[in-house]
């Protein structure tokens, strides 16, 4: 099964090409054809995880390496590239996560993508989006993309999948960036949100992208090749350890440090998390599918791949895995504060994704390899069943705001479950997922800050995410109340609320299934360390000094009462009194914080400031035209800083290079009066010398024989008298 | 036996009233009998070294005597290539005057 796993991200592929190329005037085939896609991806993902459960152990120790046949390498210098792939169990239970979730997603968005709506006779109307088959083509690509990400067998290869990820999530952020005529389902205000977001998420990743690229550049010129076999061996490891970049410094920090910054982009990581809420204005499939399951996971999971770059960095001093576990622990706190005052179904989710993403990362920071990666495949599954839930409401609904929701459970009885399932799986309530994975971080964070040798950062992080685990608790609730309970403040969109149709529900039935059952791949106090044994072992076939963290019951304890803490003040303040249409929400009489929430800390008008800032207000007013892009200024700084290299290239390098070019017109104005009045003069003095003589010599041919023989004669006899007096 | 010399002084004078007529004459034809005069001095010296420079054993070495009759041939032929040229001067430009045959000249 392994030596056919290059076939999981083909199908995809496939399917793309086939939608982009033949099929996409079919609305139905090319939906199908990409669900037919995925499935088989996940057929075939099925098969590499049972064998790799199979081999168990061993296959971490010795990971599967492929790679193409030598025709298919591209000749790179004195070397060659190899594309190839690898499975190991990560790689294993990372395609198993994207596969089911991927393929969930697809058939959800089968019945997502249709939009219903009432025209001027009260007649309803269903009809495909006009870009329906495009969608289904964007998807697969997509997944494509994430798939071979994941099986990638190295670095560069890997990074050629991530930036195909960014490209997709591109296309597909601005998916309704152009409103067609007769297209209701969006407005002009939205379609130009979904061009700002596009191009903000594409470009705020790219800077993550970049610095990641210069770190692979660096692991390149150190270690002379990028496949995970070749890096990360105890040789190469030691050989990065022990050369300095700068003074004092390992090469092996400046990489991982480097590395970081893409997970930073890509995973959306203070301080380039701000994409990541104003990507929610794609579809909500798009939202489940690039930001909370697949793509955001995609930078957690290259830290995990790379992880043993942090363990030698983490050796050899450098600050790498602090660093991963403040940006972590830091970003699980700041988001998990923003998500609370925030009234978009959808953007609550995406500060919750960051937010998680942030335990992720803290987690893999402070060496908790396996919750880290736990948590990377119980979020995502319930991730994607609340951001697909909150899309069931929002096509019921008809608005993302849940200020103009409420009551919904009466209408939408399934989503309302399955979303209270996510919901508490998310904050952490046992035995669902969430708990399990989130608990082992947290235990983690427990024994290594306040164990036998107490670690401040550890301690910190264990803080940090102990509070973001409470709002997680609180504003899940708060989402739940102002959504599903209380009230209908907007009768109009309520009344119209319907529940999905069963190609809808359906994936958020499995998706709630696997959200409650699949924490216990790994549910310690049973004595389950399935997972922990299967992925932590060994890491890309390096033993590594993970503890299996015990399972602790005081912090187990911890964790379920912060939940619980978090739940009822959340119901204490939503679901006590529920909040009445017309009526503010009863966080905003919190003074300051309500407002540093509500306002995500100013971070985007701090990004307005320092780099650019839209001008005019597109979401509000509606008018495509009255957005401007305004410079901030680190933008005015680079625009003088153009200025001044433009005078300098104008009046210093344009000076210099017309000075030259002036020199060298007197100096061949020279040389050409010379080649002119000499030389030529020479040549033609030559031809009139010629000329005169011939003119004065014609004359004697008279053309008359007589004189012709005279001369003869008198020639033939002087010679003669000249003969014999020589003689 | 008349000596050599007069046999030579005879050609001589013969050749240079010849090179006068060919160099001097305006009419092709007499120019042509100048040139036919020369031969014929040439001729008179043949006959007279043959007969004089070898005089032992004359009857055994015909050389001059054929010399002579070789350049008497090659008179008749350039008397008849000659003359064909005159009339061909004539038939085109109606004269024999070689002073007004000057189309070669510069």
């Amino acid at each position: 099964m392994f030596n056919l796993a290059f076939l999981i991200p083909i199908f995809p592929l496939l399917a793309f090409v086939l939608i982009v190329f033949f099929l996409n005037r079919n609305n139905r085939v090319s939906a199908l054809t990409a669900v037919a896609g995925i499935l088989l991806s996940g057929v075939f993902a099925y098969g590499v995880l049972f064998e790799a459960i199979g081999k168990g152990a061993e296959l971490a120790k010795h990971p599967f390496f492929q790679t193409l046949p030598f025709v298919w390498t591209l000749p790179t210098g004195k070397s060659f590239f190899f594309v190839g792939w690898m499975i190991d169990p990560l790689a294993a239970v990372t395609l198993f996560m994207v596969t089911t979730v991927c393929l969930m997603i697809f058939i959800y968005s089968i019945g997502y993508m249709q939009h219903s709506h009432t025209d001027e006779h009260g007649h309803h109307h269903v009809t495909d989006d006009p870009r329906y088959a495009r969608f289904f083509a964007y998807i697969s690509l997509f997944a494509c993309g994430m798939l071979g990400l994941v099986i990638s067998s190295n670095l560069f290869e890997l990074f050629i999948f991530w930036e195909l990820m960014g490209l997709c999530s591109y296309l597909l952020i601005g998916f309704w960036s152009v409103r067609r005529p007769n297209e209701h389902h969006i407005d002009d205000a939205q379609t130009v949100r979904a061009k700002l977001a596009a191009i903000k998420a594409f470009l705020t990743t790219r800077v993550g992208d970049t610095i990641f690229f210069i770190g692979l550049i660096f692991l390149y010129i150190q270690a002379k090749d990028l496949n995970f076999d070749a890096i990360f061996n105890e040789k190469t490891l030691h050989l990065l350890a022990t050369t300095e970049a700068i003074p004092g410094v390992p090469w092996v920090t400046v990489i991982a440090l480097l590395i970081l910054g893409g997970t930073i982009g890509k995973s959306a990581q203070f301080p380039l998390h701000v994409w990541l809420p104003d990507a929610m204005e794609g579809p909500t499939p798009v939202s489940a599918l690039i930001h909370a399951a697949t793509m955001v996971a995609a930078g957690v999971y290259l830290i995990a791949r790379t992880y043993p770059l942090y363990i030698t960095a983490a050796e050899a001093g450098g600050p790498a895995m602090t660093a991963v576990a403040i940006v972590g622990a830091f970003t699980a706190l700041f988001a998990a504060t923003i998500g609370v005052a925030q009234d978009d179904i959808k953007r609550v989710l995406a500060y919750s994704t960051i937010s998680q993403l942030g335990f992720m990362v803290a987690a893999l920071g402070i060496g908790a390899y396996v919750a880290g990666a736990f948590h990377l495949i119980t979020h995502a599954f319930f991730k994607a069943l609340l951001f697909l839930s909150a899309g069931s409401v929002i096509h019921g609904v008809g608005t993302n705001d849940m200020m103009n929701m409420g009551g919904l459970r009466k209408k939408m009885p399934i989503t309302t479950t399955v979303f209270i399932i996510g919901a508490l799986a998310l904050a952490g309530i046992p035995p669902l997922a969430g708990f399990w994975s989130k608990d082992e971080i947290l235990a983690h964070a427990f024994e290594l800050g306040f164990g036998a040798h107490p670690d401040q950062v550890a301690s910190a992080v264990f803080v940090m995410l102990a509070i973001a685990a409470f709002f997680t608790a609180f504003y899940m609730t708060r989402q739940i109340f102002l959504t599903f309970f209380g009230e209908a403040r907007d009768h109009h969109a309520v009344e119209h609320a319907h529940e999905s149709p069963k190609v809808m529900w359906m994936p958020l039935a499995v998706l709630a299934f696997f959200a409650c059952v699949l924490g216990f791949a790994n549910a310690t106090p049973f004595g389950i360390n399935f997972f922990g044994y299967f992925v932590g072992e060994y890491v890309l076939g390096i033993k590594e000094h993970l503890e299996h963290t015990p399972f602790n019951p005081m912090v187990a304890g911890i964790s379920v009462g912060i939940a619980v803490a978090g739940i009822a003040l959340g119901w204490l303040i939503y679901g006590w009194h529920p909040v009445k249409h017309g009526q503010r929400d009863p966080l905003s009489r919190v003074p300051i914080l309500w407002s540093v929430f509500r306002n995500k800390y100013w971070m985007d008008e701090l990004y307005g400031i320092v780099i650019v800032q839209k001008e005019g207000a597109a979401g509000k007013t509606g008018k495509a035209d009255s957005v401007r892009v305004q410079p901030g200024l680190l933008l005015y700084f680079v625009g003088w800083l153009s200025e001044i290299s433009f005078a300098f290239d104008k009046w210093v390098v344009d000076g210099l290079v017309n000075l030259a070019g002036a020199l060298g017109r007197v100096f061949s104005a020279i040389s050409g009066w010379i080649d002119k009045t000499f030389v030529d003069g020479a040549v033609n003095f030559v031809g009139m010398i010629t000329n005169e003589i011939g003119d004065g010599m014609k004359y004697i041919q008279t053309g008359r024989v007589q004189n012709y023989l005279l001369l003869a004669i008198t020639g033939a006899t002087i010679f003669a008298f000249v003969f014999f007096l020589i003689r | 036996m008349i000596p050599l010399p007069f046999y030579l002084t005879l050609a001589a004078a013969l050749f240079c009233i010849g090179l006068y007529g060919a160099l001097a004459r305006r009419n092709a034809i007499a120019i042509l009998m100048g040139i036919e005069l020369m031969l014929n001095a040439v001729n008179i010296n043949l006959i007279a070294f043959w007969r004089y420079v070898k005089p032992a054993a004359p009857t055994m070495d015909l050389a001059g005597q054929i010399f002579a009759l070789f350049v008497i041939t090659l008179a008749a032929a350039e008397a008849a290539i000659g003359i064909a040229l005159i009339i061909a001067i004539y038939r085109s430009r109606d004269t024999v005057n070689v002073e007004e045959v000057d189309l070669m000249k510069w």
